[in-house]
């Protein structure tokens, strides 16, 4: 028989036997399952030894900054909550007009009406107060390190590790430290909304610098600008539309963030009424208070948007002082008008508790109903796909299935044919030329029959570190090897895995879903144009208002965490699929045309191939939301280690917060890289340029 | 020996770098020197200065100094470029790519610093002027345009034409009245509010052309800016920088690496390989005398009659000339070929003053064309 199989499956052939070893004997030598308590480095005991010393001897300077920083929040909420509703509502229209136009201005009246009526104007300013406050100060701190990263290549191989370790930290991690050094209050919201903020700004900031033409900086430096002038007026501005998407990034990122921080910092801002209703298990509010941030998200994200895409008009001639100031004689006589009016109709300026309108009762009661008349359909679907897909991959098929959950009991004839049908199935693909899918399907195979968390951890190291090998080179699977080792010496391994496994089987699903969604959008205009504005909404919902609706049907869990994590990390499976499948070269698709293919071998056999690189970004992303949304999923009961990172946070214990979440980050690092390294070496085999 | 033949056989010195031998140049020598080239040396490596002392680029022998230089692992952008650019002068530089020459107008502007030479502008040497003085020459005195436009994609039409007189503090409405002269003279009214990306290539170009002109430069440099667009419209781009030309005469410093838009543009060329200068002269200097295989292979597919001019194919009338036809030296080949086939006596040729240089003959005509092919000559049985 001639052998083409290729050598990199022997090599897995061979981990995957050391794995099979490492399980045989893992009964006898106790250690391979779990690493022994004795060993375990206390971390945690010296992190929390080293904050006191700091919180002792820098108190008054982090006491200070934030005594410096609660006066802009405070002049805000009082500027924000001085002015009378109808005022505030109208100004708003008004630019969102400037920004866009009348539909805008439209959207803007109704989300803002919609905040007056069920009754929560208040607790929205405060959190618009924060943003407006937090958002200046993130773009200024990221636009000033995309400065200094842009000019120095040193200073950059030092911030762009430091993004992604801030950027993949979860927020509930870094919430206690800061607790700690500033103390409680506003100001602590401001501060983390700012720390997490502020890294796409600097992203984004140093590729818009980089991304300027030569020639743009040439034509510049001929027409005599000083370096002062070639920075602001020829850098910045080519490259303001990169500059810009940061702003716009950076915006929503401080918005989520002065929601997540009212966990700890919580006056009466929206943040805190989402998250006491969600305590108090009033659905129907938090839903409807939680439709207030949304709203909130999309009217700022929109407009932001919008005043980028203004630019100055040359107008040779000139206009009456009228029109030129129109929009500024609107707004200041609407105003006036509307202040007037709220001096005269208290309406105006506080909107009576009884005309306050909430559906929250109804929407409380239909919830009831749905849940009393389904009962047996939701316990069925929770059921099921807890036996039949959350167990076997925590536990795997030897511990899930038993005549309870599956019906049968799990014979040595099941065994055999489990394993040979495995085997076979992967020999075939590898034969076959499709050495990965065979390497993925042996893999799974062993992964599936013991469970994720009964592999023992060198195993799952030895697997992870060759695969960073054969995607990344030493330098990757020496990284992937230290922070595993990492999350085995400070004693988070089960956790850990337990992350993993809650988190790859969202983001498989969601990525299989959102793919083949992506792939029929990319094919139909009509499924696209429905599916974006989907997209769009689930992407500026905030991460609690996911949460939501899915509390509301399966109550706590980690079903509850699986789906909640879906419905975030789906989107930019979509994304990615449509936009990698509807931009392929054009020479390509017509030659396959040519060549008599089917649609369907058109798509197979020339479509997603060529699309792969794209669609693993896609992937990539879909793992990154599925880690941001695993964190908010511990406050529905997940075990993994974002429970831990919300236990520290609870318990005050700033040590065994931060390991778990700087744990938390390596898991994302390390999945980042992977996914990111694969889809370039298949952008390379495929002589695609990166894009 | 016919006198013709003696025009076009290569001379026997090899002027390679050769500057200061220039024959039959179409500008007078009179003409004042506005921008002067010396010795310029530009290395790309570690340390470059060690090459030179005290930055004097003039070394005895330039080839073999290149040659050291490049053995020590360093690239040699340009390699003892000198000429000189006079007043009203279009100066084109030609080569192929890489062959230097988008360094050496860059650093004629100091967009990149020369490592050894001198760059003389008005007889003042621009490598000692401090940024702050250059900023102000390159505001005042130098206009550029580039191969790929160069544009602001942020601002519209008449802001790009503007921004060097913004960079300057100049008032709005004192810009713009200037941006609407030079929008005029590139044929651009009605496009000052469309953006760069809402033009085509030419008139993104010109664009381009109009900001350079702005700030009224007295040396205006060209770096291949008609390469990126189509034939078509890079015809009728090269009659307008004639037209421009010949309206504001200003000193140029023009890059390309096509040989028929030198043809139609130059009043004096170079040709550079390999970061040094082969050959200086006239259009038809460079053809009619390549110094050696790689100037020729340029002008290889040039059309002589439509190059060459009665003058330039003149001999002795070998009989008596009475009766015969007169033409002006300055017909071209092309024009004279009907005459000459109907008349074998041939056609005198007269020059400007009115005084006979030679005549014309058919078989003058077919050798100096045969001289002009590069085609193999097909096997004659005999």
């Amino acid at each position: 028989m001639r052998s083409n199989i290729d050598r990199k499956f022997l090599h897995w052939l061979g981990v995957v036997a050391i794995t099979l070893v490492c399980i045989a004997v893992q009964a006898k030598s106790e250690w391979l399952l779990k690493y022994p308590d004795t060993l375990v480095v206390p971390l945690a005991d010296w992190l929390n030894t080293i904050m006191d010393w700091i919180v002792r001897n820098f108190n008054w300077f982090f006491q200070g900054i934030s005594w410096v920083l609660q006066w802009p929040i405070w002049a805000a909420q009082q500027v924000l909550n001085g002015v009378p509703w109808s005022v505030s509502v109208f100004l708003f229209c008004v630019v969102a007009y400037a920004a866009s136009g009348w539909r805008l201005a439209l959207f803007t009246l109704a989300s803002t009406l919609y905040m007056v009526v069920i009754g929560y104007w208040e607790e929205s300013m405060n959190s618009l107060a924060l943003v407006t406050i937090s958002v200046p100060l993130a773009i200024l701190v990221g636009f000033a390190f995309g400065v200094w990263g842009f000019y120095s290549d040193r200073a950059e191989r030092a911030i762009m590790p430091t993004l992604d370790v801030l950027q993949t930290v979860p927020a509930f991690a870094y919430l206690l430290p800061i607790l700690m050094l500033f103390g409680f209050g506003t100001v602590v919201g401001l501060i983390a909304s700012v720390l997490y903020a502020f890294p796409p700004m600097v992203r984004n900031t140093i590729v818009g610098l980089r991304g300027v033409p030569p020639s743009v900086i040439e034509s510049g430096l001929m027409s005599g600008a000083t370096p002062r002038q070639l920075f602001w007026q020829v850098r910045v501005p080519s490259s303001h539309k990169q500059i810009l998407l940061g702003v716009n990034q950076t915006t929503m990122a401080s918005l989520s963030m002065v929601i997540i921080a009212s966990i700890i910092g919580g006056t009466s801002d929206i943040g805190w009424a989402v998250l006491s209703t969600i305590r108090k298990a009033q659905f129907g509010e938090s839903l409807l208070v939680g439709m207030v941030i949304a709203l909130m998200a999309m009217v700022i994200d929109r407009v932001t948007a919008g005043l980028a895409q203004r630019s100055g008009v040359y107008e040779p001639d000139e206009k009456s002082t009228l029109e030129r100031y129109r929009i500024l004689i609107i707004a200041v006589m609407g105003a006036t008008l509307f202040f007037t009016l709220s001096k005269v109709f208290i309406l105006f300026s506080d909107w009576p508790r009884e005309l306050v309108w909430s559906p929250a009762q109804t929407m409380n009661d239909a919830l009831t109903y749905l849940i009393v008349n389904f009962r047996a359909q939701i316990e069925t679907i929770k059921t099921s796909s807890f036996f039949f897909v959350m167990l076997p991959t925590k536990i795997g098929l030897q511990g899930a299935v038993s005549p309870f959950t599956w019906g049968f009991e799990l014979t040595m004839a099941h065994k055999v044919v489990y394993a040979a049908g495995m085997a076979a199935l992967s020999l075939w693909c590898a034969m076959r030329g499709r050495t990965t899918a065979g390497i993925v399907v042996l893999l799974s195979a062993v992964f599936l029959y013991y469970g994720l968390s009964n592999i023992p951890w060198p195993a799952v190291i030895l697997v992870f570190g060759v695969a960073g090998w054969k995607i990344g080179g030493p330098t990757l699977c020496l990284g992937t090897v230290l922070g595993l080792g990492f999350l085995v010496v400070t004693g988070n391994w089960a956790e850990a895995m337990l992350s993993v496994y809650l988190c790859g089987i969202a983001a498989t699903l969601s990525f299989l879903f959102g793919t083949t969604v992506g792939i029929w959008a990319a094919h139909n205009d009509r499924v696209s144009a429905f599916v974006r504005p989907i997209n769009d909404t689930m992407q500026t919902m905030p991460l609690f208002v996911i949460l939501i609706p899915f509390v509301m049907v399966f109550k706590i869990g980690e079903f509850t965490g699986l789906l909640a994590i879906m419905a975030y990390a789906f989107v930019p499976a979509i994304r990615y699929a449509e936009h990698g499948l509807r931009n392929l070269p054009a020479n390509v698709i017509e030659a396959g045309n040519m060549m008599g293919a089917t649609k369907r071998q058109l798509l197979w056999q020339v479509k997603i191939p060529l699309a792969l690189p794209v669609m693993l970004l896609g992937l990539n992303q879909t793992i990154m939301y599925a880690i941001a949304m695993l964190v908010i999923a511990a406050l529905v009961g997940t075990n993994g280690l974002e429970q831990i990172v919300y236990i520290g946070l609870s318990d005050g214990d700033f040590g065994v917060g931060i390991i778990a979440g700087l744990g938390m980050a390596i898991i994302a690092i390390i999945a980042d890289r992977m996914t990111q390294g694969w889809s370039k070496k298949r952008q390379a085999e495929l002589g695609l340029g990166t894009q | 020996m016919t006198h013709n033949s003696a025009w076009l056989t290569p001379p026997l010195t090899h002027r390679r770098n050769s500057q200061e031998t220039e024959i039959n140049t179409n500008v007078a020598e009179d003409r004042t020197v506005k921008l002067s080239c010396r010795n310029v040396w530009k290395i790309y490596g570690p340390g470059p200065d060690q090459f030179f002392d005290g930055g004097n680029g003039n070394v005895e022998d330039a080839d073999a100094h290149a040659g050291t230089v490049r053995s020590s692992g360093h690239i040699v952008a340009n390699a003892n470029v000198s000429f000189d650019v006079h007043v009203g002068e279009t100066f084109i530089i030609m080569g192929l790519s890489g062959s230097g020459k988008s360094t050496t107008v860059r650093c004629l502007s100091r967009l990149v610093e020369p490592t050894a030479g001198e760059i003389l502008l008005d007889g003042e040497d621009l490598l000692k002027k401090s940024d702050q003085e250059l900023c102000e020459i390159r505001r005042h005195k130098m206009g550029m345009v580039f191969q790929n436009f160069g544009l602001m994609p942020h601002l519209n039409v008449i802001d790009n034409i503007a921004f060097p007189l913004k960079l300057q503090g100049i008032s709005e409405s004192e810009r713009y009245a200037q941006a609407e002269r030079v929008i005029e003279l590139v044929d651009l009214q009605g496009r000052e509010n469309n953006f760069p990306n809402e033009l085509s290539g030419g008139q993104q170009q010109r664009v381009g052309i109009a900001r350079s002109l702005a700030v009224e430069p007295d040396v205006w440099f060209l770096d291949e800016p008609f390469s990126a667009l189509d034939p078509l419209i890079r015809k009728q781009m090269q009659d307008e920088f004639l037209r421009i030309q010949s309206v504001l005469h200003k000193s140029i410093v023009f890059i390309t690496h096509d040989f028929q838009e030198a043809l139609r543009l130059a009043d004096r060329m170079a040709i550079m390989r390999d970061g040094a200068i082969v050959q200086i002269g006239s259009p038809v200097d460079l053809i009619l005398n390549p110094v050696d295989d790689y100037v020729r292979e340029f002008t290889h597919d040039v059309p002589w009659e439509s190059i060459l001019r009665a003058a330039d194919i003149v001999e002795e009338p070998s009989g008596p000339t009475e009766g015969m036809g007169r033409i002006s030296g300055d017909t071209l080949v092309s024009q004279l070929l009907r005459y000459v086939s109907d008349h074998e006596e041939g056609v005198l040729v007269e020059a400007k003053d009115g005084s006979v240089l030679g005549i014309a003959t058919a078989r003058g005509v077919v050798s100096a064309l045969a001289s002009g092919s590069g085609d193999e000559p097909a096997p004659v049985r005999v």
